[in-house]
């Protein structure tokens, strides 16, 4: 049992880096002077690497087979294209 | 072998697997619900992208309706909240059923099942209640799904800072924010709901053990699930 629990992702490190990450977000978001595009950038990069730490170490997604992966990671480029379609028709 | 491989190999669920997947079916249902729930939030998300950004009047500042700080406290409870979870997976997939239990030479006490479950669904309850608090505030200030109510301390900001409270925009703005936060909202009482259904159901009564734990493991996935939806909506509709 103690080989096992060695094994697993150290859980509570991954809770201290999101935590570390959320100050960072709001920190930038509220009391730095960086120019809106590039904060929207920053803020945007920060939220889907937080969201990446929940999926594969809380999901355990990191160490799943490939064909489950698939069935989560297809919808996103699905998502993105459905978004860009939409913003796409109110450009034309 | 490899440490990835072994690690790859002790995350492994010890559960027939159905053919094809490699994955019991419950754990196959939860992933594919999660998929169609991806679809779900992007169009509420991408809706609110499309409006915020299509439209050419000003919208609000979000620091300027909104209750940051409050927020940010919401989302380090949740974020506690998906590693307790996570935490009671592991107590169990280690055969840990108990609460408490004291560790020889050591002051802290360690934590099975029924503990970290416990404070799971603690927090996911202070999370909704916060919210519900939050609601009531921005009700009372004036902000509704409609946009600013007449003759709020809002609607009176918003005639004198039309740029700042996005004056033009508030119903779009109120709309939107309702309807993602809401869902959301809803979302987390339902995984409150069924956790607490499960604690009393299955973890009291010590059913699960290191043999079988299929439904902390399915819960687990639903509750990260929802943590990983609310780090991107706090960035978008709060910090941007």
């Amino acid at each position: 049992m103690e080989t096992v629990a060695h094994k697993r992702p150290n859980y509570i490190a991954i809770w201290g880096y999101l935590f570390v990450l959320t100050v960072i977000e709001v920190t930038a978001a509220f009391l730095s002077h960086i120019p809106k595009r590039w904060l929207i950038l920053i803020l945007l990069f920060l939220a889907i690497w937080k969201a990446l730490l929940v999926a594969m170490y809380f999901m355990h997604l990191k160490f799943e087979r490939w064909r489950l992966r698939a069935v989560f990671i297809i919808p996103l480029p699905l998502a993105i294209i459905l978004v860009l379609a939409v913003i796409t028709e109110k450009i034309w | 072998m490899t440490h990835a491989a072994a690690t790859a190999a002790v995350m492994r669920a010890p559960f027939p697997a159905e053919p094809g997947a490699g994955v019991y079916s419950n754990k196959l249902g939860m992933w594919v619900f999660l998929a169609s729930d991806v679809m779900f939030f992007t169009a509420l998300i991408g809706t609110y992208i499309i409006l915020r950004f299509g439209v050419t009047a000003p919208w609000a500042a979000p620091a300027a309706v909104l209750n940051v700080p409050l927020t940010a406290l919401n989302t380090f409870l949740l974020i506690c909240s998906s590693v307790s979870m996570v935490k009671a997976y592991a107590a169990i997939a280690d055969g840990k059923k108990y609460f408490l239990r004291a560790i020889p030479g050591k002051t802290l006490r360690d934590g099975g099942l029924k503990f970290w479950l416990l404070v799971t669904m603690i927090c996911g309850a202070a999370f909704v209640s916060v919210q519900v608090v939050e609601y009531i505030k921005l009700v009372g200030h004036g902000f509704t799904p409609a946009g600013y109510r007449e003759g709020s301390l809002l609607a009176e900001h918003a005639a004198a800072d039309a740029v700042r409270y996005g004056a033009a925009t508030a119903g779009l703005y109120g709309s939107t924010f309702f309807t993602m936060t809401g869902f959301h909202g809803f979302h987390v009482t339902c995984g409150v709901i069924s956790m607490t259904y499960l604690y009393l159901t299955k973890v009291l009564p010590e059913k699960y053990s290191a043999q079988d734990y299929r439904g902390i493991e399915v819960i687990g996935l639903y509750w990260h699930f929802v943590d990983l939806v609310w780090i991107i909506l706090f960035t978008i509709v709060y910090l941007i």
